[in-house]
């Protein structure tokens, strides 16, 4: 077990540096450079020369690569160019609010998802069971973003009853200082929070309700029924314990959708997260904060992945066996 | 928007009923076909499917305008709804109607091109790392794993940025190529299965070369994975689309995809929510339509799943 865990957590910062190298490599390639003479305060061809050396930027690929990796090793992460500020600093302000919003969309989603598949393989191909497989099967097909956009328009512009955008107050309440600020946080998390859980339940109960189905038809369930239980008891404690395995694990697969749906989520909803930061991050060819991003990123999924194969094991040992494939 | 544009929408809706009609009749016939059928979403999928390609195909007899007519920029943008234009007008009032019919050709084509890509990139690694193993097996899966461990958008993103406009060509090849590592994954497992099996041994036994053990013998029998995973990866190719085109980033923005109509609508979103919602609805009908087709495909190409 322990020497299953550290292959695979080489084989994870074998991941992540490729990851990060290929980052590096595309962005660098990308047409455009980040000090551009144009904008309302157009910068001098002196000026530009000026900042690309400072920041390195006049020196071969292959170099700034290593001083990149060198810096990296040291735990430097580079200043960013846009927002003139240390990357680790802009990302220790995004990762929060990316943290909150992909937790309380998985939050969302397993909820809602678990409780769906649930009922719908208990009433297996009633008319419950079909209309609700449906229903989920087009909540699962909208682009997330645009059913961010559809919820925005009806339930902040038409029915004023959520904020259009952003994560707060920056007025009333720039920081969690009070119940009444906290209360302004969850006001404002709300419609992000359900575009992701909503797109994210609508495929966890379809997940859910085959796991569920496939465990109802073994013996150990039809032995609890046998023994005189409660069809109530018999389906959400002998039923659900078993067919929660693979849910585990999608959890974890779970990580990277929430990451990326919420890169677009974020764009539509003014949240300051992750996906916000690289987008814009790529936009104005910021290179330390894209790989800095890349490298947030591609470390999360991973603990991701990593997380939800050891619960794995953890729970079900004949995992282990073909561990190393 | 004439009488002859109803009559050719009617038309292709009677199409898309024949050709559903068609698919049911031919369906019957074997017991997959049946496993097919049984599925609730399999017909309604296909009849949908069936729909949105006869509007792509026959896009300039059933669409009222050209997609790029602008008839008044000002007096006649962002309209509702009317008899002139069933869905609206959009921010340079071109009709909504229009562009949706010629966006199914740019939608549902990049959709089936870059899937086609995928699919044969990976069902080729899946196949040569299950049939090869070792090293060859060890290096390409270790290369899958970090193409699964980045978000698919930032890569694009990055990607993307390489170019100025990036052309619809490269475009389709991008997501092509950045989209079969779950695939790969499916058809190697398929693959690490097979190649034990007596007809592959007896392939070998012939003197028939690896490539061609693995491309005649073997990957014919991996079909059914490949199938799913293909009808699967359109409708999630074209969500993608769509979400790049929705950063300014995707289709070049007079091309009418959906995803770029969506991208038009939204700084209007307030006072025209149907330039952005009808094209979104229409992702989300044609994606549930090829998800619908994909799960009784799986009904039907594996019956040891049947009992779900």
């Amino acid at each position: 077990m322990t020497s299953w865990l550290v292959r695979r957590f080489a084989a994870s910062i074998a991941i992540v540096f490729a990851v990060v190298t290929l980052t590096f490599v595309l962005i660098h390639l990308a047409h455009g450079t980040p000090f551009l003479p144009t904008g309302d305060r157009p910068l001098s061809p002196e000026v530009i020369a000026r900042l690309r050396a400072q920041f390195g930027l006049d020196r071969p690929l292959p170099v700034q690569y290593v001083k990149y990796v060198a810096a990296l090793l040291r735990g430097q992460l580079g200043e960013s160019f846009a927002l003139r500020r240390p990357v680790s600093d802009a990302l220790a302000d995004a990762i929060p609010h990316t943290v909150t919003l992909a937790g309380a969309g998985l939050f969302v989603d397993f909820l809602v998802g678990l409780a769906l598949g649930v009922y719908q393989a208990a009433r297996s191909r009633r008319f419950a069971d079909v209309a609700l497989g449906n229903v989920s099967l087009f909540f699962n097909s909208m682009p997330t973003f645009w059913l961010g956009l559809v919820l925005l328009l009806v339930f902040a512009q038409r029915l004023h009853w959520f904020p259009v955008g952003g994560v707060g107050d920056p007025v009333l309440c720039p920081t969690v200082s009070s119940a009444r600020c906290l209360a302004d946080r969850l006001w404002h998390l709300a419609l992000p929070a359900l575009t992701l859980g909503i797109v994210g339940a609508a495929g966890t109960a379809r997940f859910q309700r085959a796991a569920m189905l496939e465990v109802v038809g073994q013996d150990y369930v039809r032995t609890a029924r046998a023994k005189g239980l409660a069809e109530r008891r018999v389906v959400l404690v002998h039923a659900l314990r078993n067919a929660l395995l693979p849910v585990i694990s999608l959890l974890g697969l779970a990580l990277p959708f929430l990451l990326t749906g919420a890169v677009l989520v974020e764009w539509v909803f003014a949240w300051p997260g992750m996906g916000r930061l690289t987008v814009n991050a790529i936009l104005q060819r910021d290179y330390p904060v894209v790989t800095a991003t890349a490298l947030a990123a591609s470390v999360m999924v991973v603990l991701g992945n990593l997380a939800a194969d050891t619960l794995y094991a953890v729970a079900d040992p004949r995992i282990r066996i073909r561990s190393d494939a | 928007m004439n009488a002859w544009k109803w009559l050719a929408l009617a038309g292709a809706l009677a199409a898309a009923l024949l050709v559903a009609g068609a698919v049911r009749r031919r369906a019957r016939d074997s017991a997959a076909g049946r496993r097919f059928l049984r599925h609730p979403a399999s017909t309604p999928g296909v009849f949908v499917l069936a729909f949105f390609v006869t509007l792509a195909v026959a896009a300039p007899l059933v669409a009222p305008y050209d997609p790029d007519w602008m008839p008044g920029i000002v007096e006649l943008q962002n309209r509702p709804p009317s008899r002139l234009h069933p869905l609206g007008t959009d921010i340079y009032s071109r009709d909504v109607w229009s562009r949706l019919v010629y966006g199914a050709r740019i939608s549902l084509g990049i959709g089936a091109l870059a899937m086609l890509v995928a699919v044969t990139l990976g069902a080729a690694v899946g196949a040569v790392a299950g049939y090869f193993r070792r090293w060859v097996d060890a290096a390409l899966m270790r290369f899958v794993d970090v193409g699964l461990a980045l978000p698919r958008i930032f890569v694009l993103l990055m990607v993307v940025a390489l170019w100025e406009h990036v052309p619809l060509a490269v475009l389709v090849l991008l997501i092509g190529f950045t989209s079969w590592f779950g695939t790969s994954r499916l058809v190697r497992a398929e693959v690490l299965s097979l190649r034990e099996r007596e007809f592959v041994a007896a392939a070998r036994a012939l003197g028939a070369r690896p490539g061609r053990v693995v491309f005649r013998h073997v990957l014919p029998n991996a079909a059914a994975p490949i199938i799913v995973s293909a009808a699967l990866g359109i409708g999630n190719v074209m969500l993608l689309e769509a979400g790049l085109s929705f950063l300014g980033l995707g289709v070049p923005s007079p091309a009418p995809s959906w995803g770029s109509m969506i991208f038009d609508g939204t700084q209007k979103m307030a006072v025209a929510p149907w330039t952005s919602v009808f094209p979104g609805l229409a992702i989300a009908v044609v994606v549930m339509a090829l998800n619908g087709i994909a799960d009784g495909l799986r009904d039907a190409l594996d019956p040891r799943r049947e009992a779900a």
